[in-house]
């Protein structure tokens, strides 16, 4: 991503931008879920580990009287295109306890074609049977191949198959 | 990497690149429902010339986790009884469909061999005296994390004592410690030596006693029972005596010292003191460990898509 010039670098979401979005984000959960007991956040790796964990800062800013237990989820060995393209998974899944009976909200930075979310829905069916899923992200930049849709989306962002998006505390970029 | 014969084959990355993925692999095997779907459709047959019990249930335990599916194929019940070829028995197989053949054979190079004739990925499941690279894995696996050493052995000093002349457990295990930059030992009376050591980047001594206190692993090997028909040992007592792990040799062990052991042990020749009493053993995570590397292997092989050595 470092070799493109830097000249078709388009910023669309400054720091404090998505600062703005997460805690919008984060209140929409408390406001959907009417508190946050029973939830657990779960970031997809690697982009979505940032972003789980920002808003569960925020969640416990919140509400500090309850604790949202926050993990990851590396989906690899889920993912329908094992064998075509490279798979090296991320860093290890990180879930204590079980997810039986629990509202999770999966977190990602960027919602593309689905597939990701959709191999982590059966990854989460290793780990036991929530009673709820809910999905945040970011940036939803549209394209989806699945029928899959986000409960919490930062911005909703129309962009080019081709282009890449890059999602970070510093802000958001299209090149 | 298409096949997996022997640990020569692989760099010291891909050795890191190896047991990093099994940290995946471990936490897939401690989830309430160990098993993912990234092997769904291929195929992975056994195809064991040779008795065992623990590697070919961890090859096959290591298949299922990853919903491959498997087939055993047993010799003993087999055409091979018949008077089959290798070559007409690997050909005919692979005509079903076969994915990866795990194979393990008393002839030095029959895996190789097996590569000419499919285009089946082929993993060593130990081919004489040669290799049995996933063993040599799930051991730098239990060392890695038995002793905390994401980054490599630099430093360590392991011993490898006993039967090296017919192990190709100990030519696996040194070629993967030194790679990843161990300090070896071997040690064993001369007629259990191999008669050429040349290239093998160890040090050699007959003095267990002497070697004790500053050894971080004792990897001990079993000592096969035949070899006394051979006379390559007076008796097993002696040998018990001289180079036996007991309960006052284990006592000059270091207290972090790993007492490892690729089984099946012979109780009261190698092993006389009880496992189960040392602090240092990890044999039964070895057992563990193995399926987990061997989970690694076969998604190495057949999964990744790509040669993970040169992802980013």
């Amino acid at each position: 991503m470092s070799t493109r010039d830097e000249s078709h670098v388009r910023t669309v979401l400054s720091a404090d931008d998505v600062r703005r979005a997460l805690t919008r984000i984060a209140h929409e959960i408390v406001e959907r879920n009417q508190g946050i007991e029973g939830l657990a956040i779960l970031g997809l790796q690697r982009g979505g580990v940032w972003v789980a964990q920002a808003l569960a800062g925020i969640l416990s800013a919140i509400d500090p009287q309850h604790d949202v237990p926050l993990g990851s989820l590396d989906v690899s060995f889920h993912r329908d295109d094992v064998g075509i393209r490279p798979i090296v998974p991320a860093s290890v899944t990180d879930i204590a306890g079980s997810l039986d009976g629990r509202t999770i909200v999966l977190v990602d930075d960027v919602l593309f074609t689905g597939r990701t979310v959709r191999a982590a829905l059966e990854a989460l069916n290793d780990y036991g049977r929530p009673s709820a899923v809910q999905l945040a992200v970011l940036v939803d930049r549209g394209h989806r191949e699945l029928p899959i849709r986000p409960d919490f989306v930062g911005k909703n962002l129309p962009t080019s198959r081709d282009e890449l998006v890059v999602a970070t505390a510093d802000g958001v970029t299209i090149r | 990497m298409k096949h997996l014969l022997s640990i020569a084959d692989l760099s010291a990355d891909d050795i890191h690149r190896l047991l990093e993925l099994t940290d995946h692999m471990v936490e897939i095997s401690g989830r309430p429902i160990p098993k993912v779907p990234a092997l769904r459709g291929k195929n992975v047959v056994s195809l064991f010339f040779e008795d065992s019990t623990r590697t070919r249930t961890s090859f096959d335990t290591a298949a299922k986790r990853l919903s491959a599916d498997t087939m055993n194929f047993a010799v003993s019940s087999s055409s091979v009884s018949k008077g089959e070829s290798l070559r007409d028995t690997i050909e005919t197989i692979a005509a079903m469909g076969v994915d990866a053949f795990v194979v393990r054979h008393r002839s030095s190079g029959a895996p190789e061999m097996i590569t000419r004739w499919t285009n089946a990925s082929i993993i060593n499941a130990g081919d004489g005296w040669h290799q049995h690279p996933t063993q040599a894995l799930l051991d730098c696996y239990t060392i890695r994390t038995g002793l905390n050493r994401r980054d490599g052995f630099d430093g360590l000093r392991i011993a490898i004592v006993g039967d090296i002349r017919h192990s190709r457990v100990a030519r696996s295990n040194v070629q993967a410690f030194a790679a990843l930059g161990a300090h070896v030992t071997l040690v064993a009376p001369p007629t259990l030596l191999p008669p050429s050591l040349e290239g093998w980047p160890v040090e050699i001594s007959h003095d267990l006693d002497a070697l004790l206190p500053e050894l971080d692993v004792i990897y001990l090997l079993r000592v096969q029972r035949e070899r006394m028909e051979e006379a390559l040992l007076p008796s097993l007592h002696e040998y018990s005596l001289l180079y036996g792990l007991t309960e006052a040799r284990a006592a000059r062990l270091a207290p972090h010292a790993l007492v490892m052991h690729p089984g099946p042990m012979n109780r009261g020749v190698e092993m006389v003191a009880d496992p189960g009493e040392l602090p240092g053993s990890v044999i039964l995570n070895q057992v563990t460990n193995g399926v987990a590397v061997r989970m690694a292997v076969l998604f190495w092989l057949l999964g990744s898509g790509a040669d993970l050595s040169e992802a980013p």
